[in-house]
């Protein structure tokens, strides 16, 4: 056993072994869906579509997704896996959202109450959520994905039940009830989107949610370098090497179930905001899924992810999405994209299951 | 002379570039009790993994030497191939399926099974068991070993002692056994249970069975073995005929070394400093390594040694200290009571632990070696951080961490390609300098070292030697080193503390004779004295 052995001297970098060395530093499953997106954009600009609205609509996706998927990181990073409780989030912003909807708030106060009202049902929701992840270790994922459907379901039966009275909110004819999907015109409808919003050359760019996205990365990136952020990667890294150093594992993975559950209720207020509707009982079913596609097409591993990962699969993933629809719609007949969607998607959640060691 | 059921001839085996096995020959006639014994790390378990044709033994580059089992050369490639051919193993560990009962257990994989009407379409995969006559071979192999228990009754929840039979029962109703070996048979077992282990023993080598037996502790040896091989270090230093040896001879046999190591620090009066770390009647429940009642008295300055065979406890006690296991006692450091159970309390009262096992607890192996170094004291102590108004949610200071670990990468001849590397790319004895670097980095007054130089290349090892000897010399760093090799402790500890069965049995000075050391390890020193 030599001691000075370090790096392996491999054979001197050659042009194939340099495009091999990229190509596995990318890696191929987002190598393809690049190609993927690059040949549906390369089709968009061949049959002169509209490109400037195809790339709003891009932008509108990326922004509106982004902290959803932001959401899975810091459950990742604390070792609980993929969060496929994400849904418990969402339910707490959409909780806050009719909240501030039934109380005909408007404006900046609507959109800073629905969050607020979200983060503060989402503390106590995070909080037993973590507590249960403990009990159910090495389970994580699937625990969450019934939780999600459990609470999804559960909360259906509130919709109908809650004492809500604005006759907005509420079914026209039986006076009582929530309907399943909410407009947010005249209250909240887009007023991150249009912040600071300028027109590139016909691309329409919604600043403030992108901003928003923008913060959300900054603040957890920070966050993962600050003493707390730290404890939480090395509990996840090594429970025993923890252990020792003082740090009580149970308690870094139930912060960082907790801070996932709490940006995905902001998420969720974000992406109310920017698609202008709040959809009720079923449609956070389902929505986990894109979320954890987004990441993994990033390059993101059941127990590793970054920032980059984030960024890089919520633009993929987003614009494939945009792009697919009007694309394919014209070289193929019927509607492909909802296909499409759920290939990708399941296929990179399956994909990444099946690499589930580290590195 | 009866032809031997087994003969080992000339059996050399070597792991890259140590030999851990040298020319080892060994015979065990039929109805003959064979004791092997030897200190941790002899060779014994290398050569039963040979004998039971394991794959690390392939996967690691072969063997050198030759197997004869009832006078044929023979060479397996699995462990299925040596249990077919009549060998059988009582392990330390049971190998039974608890929710299985006795006679399930007894005749798993082996059942006796009668054609159905399926099995004559289907073929045999799908006879019935013949549960009448698996619960009279159950029977008759319970009776051999002398176990009265009903052969129907579940595994789980038995005691231990049962468990060792029932898995003995099961190797004897193997039919065409023909040899049996128990590997530290006894460990687990209480005293009585122990005594009855060793009757049956008696009587399966009455009945002509061949018996190897691996064991530490030499009383037993002597009380039921024909012959005896002792090991050390690959080889075979002695064969003894236990009629005509004592313990204390094979306790000297095996600890016993060419070149004793002088004491550098020998004639330091130890002692006379004031206590740094005062233990009373410690019990820590590590699994493996229980500590059952442990008291001693570390001195400032001082380097105190612990010593014992792998399984009495010895390294249960840095770990019981620093909080690892469940741990009960009287801790008092530097006079004022210390908190078990409590590792960050540790931590901030002046304690540092580089662990045993450097790849599970040591070291976060996909980070970088400047956060390994800094992380906990980062945590416990605050440090490395910028300042901040909220304590949690103070950013990290990379530069302060990174000068640091440049300056402990000089110190401790780090080799690596810098601060940032992972840790995981290093060879085993720089990952162990990174764990003693966050150590000290803690700045703690007592240091809790265990297994330092384990697993580990010559030239690390004297590095880190030389390091343990320098903080305490320069620094005046109390310290406490559990270790397997005797002759490291003896190069720089003050005094050493031989555990045995969890307690400490005695403790001797550097200087003491090999027996001395070979008999308490081996339970011979029955008089404890408490540091």
């Amino acid at each position: 056993m030599a001691d000075a052995a370090l790096e392996p001297v491999g054979p001197r970098p050659t042009a194939g072994g340099a495009l091999r060395a990229a190509v596995r530093e990318i890696g191929v499953p987002r190598l393809l869906i690049a190609l993927f997106l690059a040949v549906l954009l390369g089709i968009a600009v061949a049959t002169k579509m509209d490109m400037p609205s195809l790339l709003t609509d891009c932008l509108l996706r990326i922004g509106r997704n982004g902290l959803l998927v932001l959401a899975l990181l810091p459950a990742v990073q604390g070792g609980v896996g993929l969060n496929f409780g994400l849904p418990l989030g969402i339910i707490c912003g959409l909780l806050g959202c009719v909240i501030a909807l039934n109380a005909n708030l408007t404006g900046w106060t609507a959109l800073g109450a629905a969050s607020g009202l979200g983060v503060a049902f989402a503390i106590p929701a995070g909080l037993g959520y973590g507590w249960l992840l403990n009990r159910t270790r090495g389970q994580e994922m699937m625990v969450g994905t019934y939780l999600g459907f459990a609470v999804v379901s559960m909360m259906s039966i509130f919709w109908t039940m809650a004492p809500f009275t604005n006759p907005q909110l509420v079914w026209a004819i039986a006076g009582h009830g929530l309907r399943t999907t909410l407009t947010l015109a005249g209250f909240w409808d887009k007023v991150l989107d249009n912040l600071w919003a300028v027109n590139v050359g016909g691309v329409h760019v919604p600043t403030g949610t992108l901003l928003v996205f923008a913060l959300g990365c900054v603040i957890v990136g920070l966050f993962f370098r600050t003493r707390a952020g730290l404890m939480i990667a090395a509990a996840r890294s090594n429970p025993r090497f923890a252990r020792a150093a003082g740090i009580s594992d149970e308690a870094t993975r139930i912060q960082a179930t907790l801070i996932s559950t709490v940006i995905a209720a902001v998420g969720i207020v974000v992406f109310c905001q920017s698609y202008g509707f709040v959809q009720l009982y079923t449609a956070p079913l389902l929505m986990a899924f894109p979320a954890v596609a987004c990441l993994l097409i990033g390059g993101a591993t059941v127990s590793r992810a970054t920032l980059t990962h984030v960024i890089v699969g919520t633009l993929l993933f987003q614009s494939i999405l945009t792009v697919a629809l009007p694309v394919t719609s014209q070289v193929i007949q019927g509607d492909f994209t909802e296909t499409a969607r759920l290939i990708i998607q399941n296929g990179m959640i399956l994909y990444a299951l099946t690499r589930r060691e580290d590195r | 002379m009866p032809t031997p059921v087994l003969e080992l001839r000339e059996i050399t085996k070597s792991y890259d570039a140590s030999t851990v096995l040298k020319g080892v020959s060994l015979a065990v006639e039929p109805g003959q009790i064979h004791a092997l014994v030897g200190e941790n790390g002899a060779g014994k378990s290398t050569l039963m993994n040979i004998l039971f044709g394991m794959p690390v033994i392939r996967d690691t580059g072969g063997f050198n030497g030759t197997i004869v089992l009832d006078g044929r050369e023979v060479r397996w490639n699995s462990p299925a191939d040596a249990m077919r051919a009549g060998l059988g193993m009582v392990h330390q560990e049971f190998m039974l399926i608890p929710g299985f009962t006795v006679a399930e257990n007894i005749k798993l994989n082996r059942e006796p099974t009668r054609p159905t009407p399926l099995s004559r379409v289907f073929g045999p995969r799908l006879e019935a068991l013949d549960r009448a006559r698996m619960r009279a071979d159950a029977r008759a192999a319970l009776d051999r070993v002398g176990l009265g228990v009903d052969e129907w009754l579940p595994m789980a929840g038995m005691p231990v002692g049962h468990m060792q039979f029932v898995e003995i029962a099961r190797e004897v109703d193997k039919h065409n056994l023909k040899l049996l070996i128990f590997d530290e048979p006894t460990a687990v077992l209480a005293e009585s249970e122990a005594a009855q282990l060793l009757e049956v023993m008696r009587s399966l080598a009455k009945q002509g069975l061949g018996i190897l037996f691996i064991t530490h502790r030499l009383d037993e040896v002597l009380a039921v073995a024909d012959a005896i091989t002792v090991l050390r270090d690959g080889e075979v230093v002695a064969r003894l005929d236990p009629k005509s040896t004592s313990i204390e001879r094979i306790a000297e046999l095996m600890v016993g070394r060419a070149a004793t190591v002088r004491h550098p620090g020998a004639g330091r009066a130890a002692g006379t400093h004031e206590p740094a770390l005062q233990v009373s009647h410690l019990a820590v429940d590590m699994p493996g390594e229980q500590v059952r009642d442990v008291s001693f008295t570390l001195a400032r300055g001082e380097i105190l040694g612990l010593a014992g065979l792998a399984g009495h406890g010895k390294v249960g006690i840095a770990n019981g200290l620093m909080g690892m296991y469940p741990a009960r006692g009287t801790v008092t450091k530097n006079g004022r009571p210390f908190r078990l159970n409590d590792p960050s309390g540790a931590i901030r009262m002046g304690l540092a632990f580089v662990s045993e096992d450097r790849r599970g607890v040591g070291i976060l192996p996909d980070e970088s070696i400047e956060l390994n170094i800094a992380l906990t004291a980062l945590q416990a102590q605050g440090r490395f951080l910028l300042p901040g108004p909220i304590p949690a949610l103070r950013l990290l200071d990379r530069a302060a961490m990174r000068r640091h670990a440049r300056v402990e990468i000089e110190r401790l001849d780090i080799r690596c390609t810098g601060p940032q590397q992972h840790v995981r790319r290093l060879s085993g004895g720089n990952q162990q300098k990174v764990c003693l670097a966050r150590a000290t980095t803690l700045e703690p007054d007592v240091l809790l070292v265990s297994e330092p130089t384990r697993g580990i290349d010559v030239g690390a090892k004297h590095r880190i030697v030389e390091l343990l000897r320098a903080l305490n010399r320069e620094q005046g760093l109390s310290i406490l080193v559990t270790s397997s090799e005797l002759a490291e402790l003896r190069a720089i500890a003050d005094r050493i503390a031989i555990v045995y069965q969890g307690e400490i049995a005695t403790v001797l000075p550097p200087d003491a004779s090999d027996r001395e050391f070979g008999l308490a390890m081996a339970g011979g020193a029955l008089e404890p004295t408490r540091g």
